[in-house]
């Protein structure tokens, strides 16, 4: 860069900034020179350099007797895009059968800004049920070991016992190298389920692309109208035909992506061909607490911002498969006394890992223990309220506790 | 030229918003190589990414530069100030944060942990209680989770007790100490009982300031400013003690019980952004949170206040805070906590690889089996401590896979996920002739993970080796080595 003398403008500050430039009081801030070079502005600030603390400045001549008040402006911003608004379940009225259906989406701000605005709708807690009895640890089984062999049964449990918004039905046993259950048999389950409870309904595969397709062909069918999201559409599937099965019996979709803010990108984009934005929700793959959780969370909070500064492929409510959590063996194991007991430890890591969701953005959660359930739906409920309003007052210096 | 997005640039808002070349036009550009780079230029992109200190340059420090140096000081100070609490082994720093969000930078200081104690606890109880926080070790990914300080509580309003009590303290622990009362009279038995040690004084009021800011001047301590639900009050109650020469501060906007939740997630969000983002040096400094607030309540069982204190603490971490104060001592509250805290500021710009290659586990020999795994650090420092964990296990050759640092463990959550990077057979084949692993055993019997299953045929063509499928997840190593290797052996 080429060095430009003597090209001196003086450039007029805004208040907040002159207020931090002059610091206070303590140095008097006259005028700030700039110097306007080819690509860049040097910032001249003789006098206005703070002394660093190696050379404080001498200490007040008149120590103050009051506090004065200075202003505070909340630090409200601007955004240029919001999150569509997704619609998930139908009911009587809407061409399906559920009790109620339920929206997410539609954020102008950064998850619980709410000092810039509330969320148009809570975010959804759903419950995970799998079609078959699979492995669990402990913690997590002694809470539906009697319903484990019944889908139907289990989705029931998971709504009236443990308050689910939503049940995410997850058809484990299609798997081609396990049970292999048809199209035809699971889209039977499926209709079970959804006479079970009248939420609305997450439908999952095994994560075999052609097996997944040919499952959610059937089932989105015989489901036709009731808005399911189906689980997902990954792009190691066969989008076209995926999107439209879920295009033509009138479903949404959840477009899951490996860690990759460019992958989702271009497999929302793809998606545009055949669905309308307003059925897209997206996944970007968690990571339990421990085992990468800062991947996820720093990924969701990156997805979130750029879809609210304005890129349009990223504006969907974002979904998290919070139970991975429990693939953290902190979460399971059986530890040293000290860390006992896991019935407490292992829930309370779902629920941290929820939560840091949560504060990332995400509006559909996919949970299991009934613990982490009911606290994350209570911190939402709290977080979409009114607030304190009057202060009550704690002084936790002399609480006995 | 835009010049309000250059002048945020220039003041050092975060990494890439300042630009090497602004530093280095304020270095001496002689080349010296005193600060171990190479070139002036190459010490400048340093200092933008927060890797090197402007002390690192000896000349700097020299008169003839003094005015380069303040400027460089302004340039890259951070906008939320560093305060140091403690002295001697174990001083605890708070704050020195850059951005908001940890994708621009990274977050620095991790949120320090007080447990408290009160000056009522009976002197066993006191000293039990200490040593329990002090001992507080999780070794996880190769690293100690530790807390940090401890906060001493006056519940007896006594000087003469609060004084004793953190005298005793002081004796048994080397932690650094928060001394927690309102009442000025009080915290100064607390002062002067430990005139050297620097503890943080929580904390000033509307009622107590200059009381608080004499003491905080006299004892040369960083002193809490406590402001409920009241940011505004909180700011200029910052102008008046900066006025009055108290420099080292940090902020407490107040932990609020229950629906309150929302307004204290508000205030310490508009506190980082309006230090952060709009470098308001008034309110630029360390958030303190206290999860405590979750034992106010009677008529609950411990166990309930324990799940509140551990998820109010959690949601705090993840907002900024950079002190927290608690009281449960549970390792059920704390490992999911100082993980957490360990996750998110750990630093996004360091590869999250490890060297690919070979590593050997105990004394092998020529018939101990061989393994694979992935270079992404995670799995490789899961795999690793299961190895370890056994007698069994830790006695083998691992082979280290480059799957450009993308993990298995993600995949490990989800089959469906499995599907990236650059673990195949040909990278599993490469990395056996590279460590000529052929040589050091005499069978050919690989074992590979169960969630690479899929690559066994391929991996069998590749190499000539038998493929012996493993567990799914790494634990189960010990367990399925004695069975399938050590039982019956490669058949």
């Amino acid at each position: 860069m080429g060095e430009e003398e003597g090209k001196k403008a003086v450039i007029k500050f805004g208040p907040k900034l002159l207020e931090f430039l002059s610091k206070f009081g303590e140095i008097e801030l006259e005028h700030v020179d700039i110097e306007v070079g080819d690509l860049e502005i040097v910032l001249q600030p003789a006098a206005v350099v703070v002394a660093p603390p190696e050379l404080v400045a001498p200490p007040p001549k008149v120590k103050p007797t009051e506090i004065l008040e200075v202003p505070f402006t909340p630090p409200i911003m601007e955004y240029l895009g919001q999150i569509v608004e997704v619609k998930l379940g139908a009911t009587k009225g809407e061409g399906g059968t559920r009790g109620t259906s339920i929206v997410i989406g539609g954020e102008k701000s950064p998850a619980f800004y709410t000092f810039e605005s509330l969320p148009p709708h809570a975010p959804v807690v759903a419950c995970d049920v799998f079609d078959m009895k699979i492995p669990l640890p402990k913690p997590l089984k002694m809470h539906i070991e009697d319903v484990m062999e019944d889908p139907a049964a289990w989705a029931k449990h998971c709504v009236d016992k443990f308050g689910a918004d939503m049940i995410t039905l997850q058809l484990t046993s299609i798997n081609p190298q396990t049970k292999d259950t048809s199209p035809k048999e699971a889209a039977k389950i499926v209709e079970e389920v959804l006479q079970a409870v009248d939420v609305p309904l997450a439908v999952g595969g095994c994560g075999d692309p052609e097996k997944d397709l040919a499952v959610f062909e059937k089932v989105t069918e015989v489901a036709e109208g009731e808005r399911l999201m189906i689980s997902s559409v990954s792009p190691y599937m066969d989008i076209k035909r995926t999107a439209e099965t879920i295009k033509k019996y009138g479903h949404v979709a959840l477009a899951l992506t490996g860690m990759d803010m460019n992958e989702a990108r271009e497999l929302n984009h793809k998606l545009y061909d055949i669905l309308p934005r307003e059925q897209i929700v997206m996944d970007t793959a968690t990571a339990s607490l421990g085992y990468g959780l800062e991947f996820t969370f720093t990924l969701m909070e990156r997805v979130r911002l750029a879809a609210l500064m304005g890129d349009y492929e990223l504006q969907h409510p974002m979904a998290s498969g919070v139970t991975n959590a429990w693939f953290a063996r902190e979460a399971w194991k059986k530890m040293a006394p000290d860390w006992e007991p896991r019935e407490l430890r292992g829930p309370l890591w779902e629920t941290m890992t929820a939560l840091t969701g949560l504060l990332a953005g995400v509006d559909y959660f996919m949970m299991m223990h009934p613990l982490a359930v009911k606290t994350v739906k209570d911190v939402i409920e709290k977080l979409m309220g009114k607030g304190a309003g009057k202060l009550e007052e704690i002084d936790w210096h002399i609480m006995r506790i | 030229m835009a010049y309000h997005e250059d002048l945020r640039r220039m003041i050092g808002l975060s990494k890439g918003e300042i630009s090497p070349i602004d530093v280095y036009n304020l270095l001496p550009r002689t080349n010296c190589e005193r600060c171990g780079e190479k070139s002036c230029m190459a010490f400048a992109s340093k200092l933008v990414n927060r890797e090197a200190t402007i002390e690192g340059c000896p000349p700097l420090l020299q008169k003839e530069y003094e005015e380069a140096y303040k400027k460089l000081w302004q340039l890259l100070k951070p906008p939320v100030k560093e305060i140091t609490i403690g002295t001697g082994e174990r001083p605890v720093k708070i704050g020195g944060q850059f951005v908001m969000y940890r994708h621009k930078l990274a977050y620095f200081n991790p949120t320090a942990i007080a447990i408290d104690v009160t000056d009522e606890l009976p002197h066993n109880e006191l000293l039990k209680r200490v040593k329990e926080v002090e001992g507080f070790s999780y070794t996880y990914l190769g690293q100690e989770l530790k807390l940090n300080l401890i906060a001493v509580r006056s519940t007896s309003n006594d000087p003469v007790k609060f004084g004793m009590t953190v005298k005793k303290i002081a004796e048994n622990t080397n932690l650094p100490l928060v001394l927690c009362s309102f009442d000025p009279s009080v915290l100064e038995a607390g002062l002067k009982a430990i005139p050297e040690k620097r503890p943080l004084i929580h904390a000033a009021t509307k009622d107590n300031w200059k009381d608080m800011a004499e003491l905080a001047l006299t004892y040369k301590c960083p002193l809490a400013l406590s402001a409920p639900n009241d940011v505004k009050f909180l700011r200029s109650m910052t102008k008046a003690l900066m006025e009055y020469g108290v420099k080292d501060l940090a902020l407490d906007p107040g932990t609020l019980p229950s629906e309150g939740l929302k307004d204290t997630l508000n205030n310490f969000t508009m506190l980082r952004r309006i230090s952060c983002e709009e470098r308001d040096e008034l309110l630029g400094f360390p958030l303190i949170g206290t999860p405590i607030i979750a034992w106010a309540e009677h008529d609950q069982e411990p166990e309930v206040a324990k799940w509140k204190e551990a998820y109010i603490a959690s949601m705090l971490i993840t907002r900024y805070a950079d002190l927290l104060i608690m009281h449960s001592t549970d390792g059920w509250v704390l490992l999911p906590i100082t993980i957490l805290r360990q996750n998110l500021y750990t630093d996004p710009r360091k590869p999250s690889a490890v060297k690919p290659g070979l590593r050997i586990f105990g004394e092998p020999d020529e018939n101990s089996p061989v393994m694979f795994t992935t270079n992404f650090a995670l799995t490789y420092y899961t795999v690793a401590s299961d190895i370890e964990s056994s007698d069994i296990s830790n006695k083998c050759y691992l082979l280290v896979i480059d799957s450009e640092g993308i993990g298995v463990q993600s995949a490990a959550a989800r089959s469906r996920m499995v599907r990236k990077g650059g673990l195949t057979a040909e990278s599993v084949a490469k990395a056996m002739r590279e460590t000529e692993i052929e040589e050091k055993v005499k069978h050919r019997t690989l074992i590979i993970p169960g969630l690479a299953a899929h690559l066994s045929g391929e991996i069998e063509d590749l190499t000539g080796w038998k493929v012996l499928i493993g567990p799914s997840g790494s634990s189960e190593i010990p367990k399925f080595l004695e069975e399938h290797w050590y039982g019956k052996k490669g058949s």
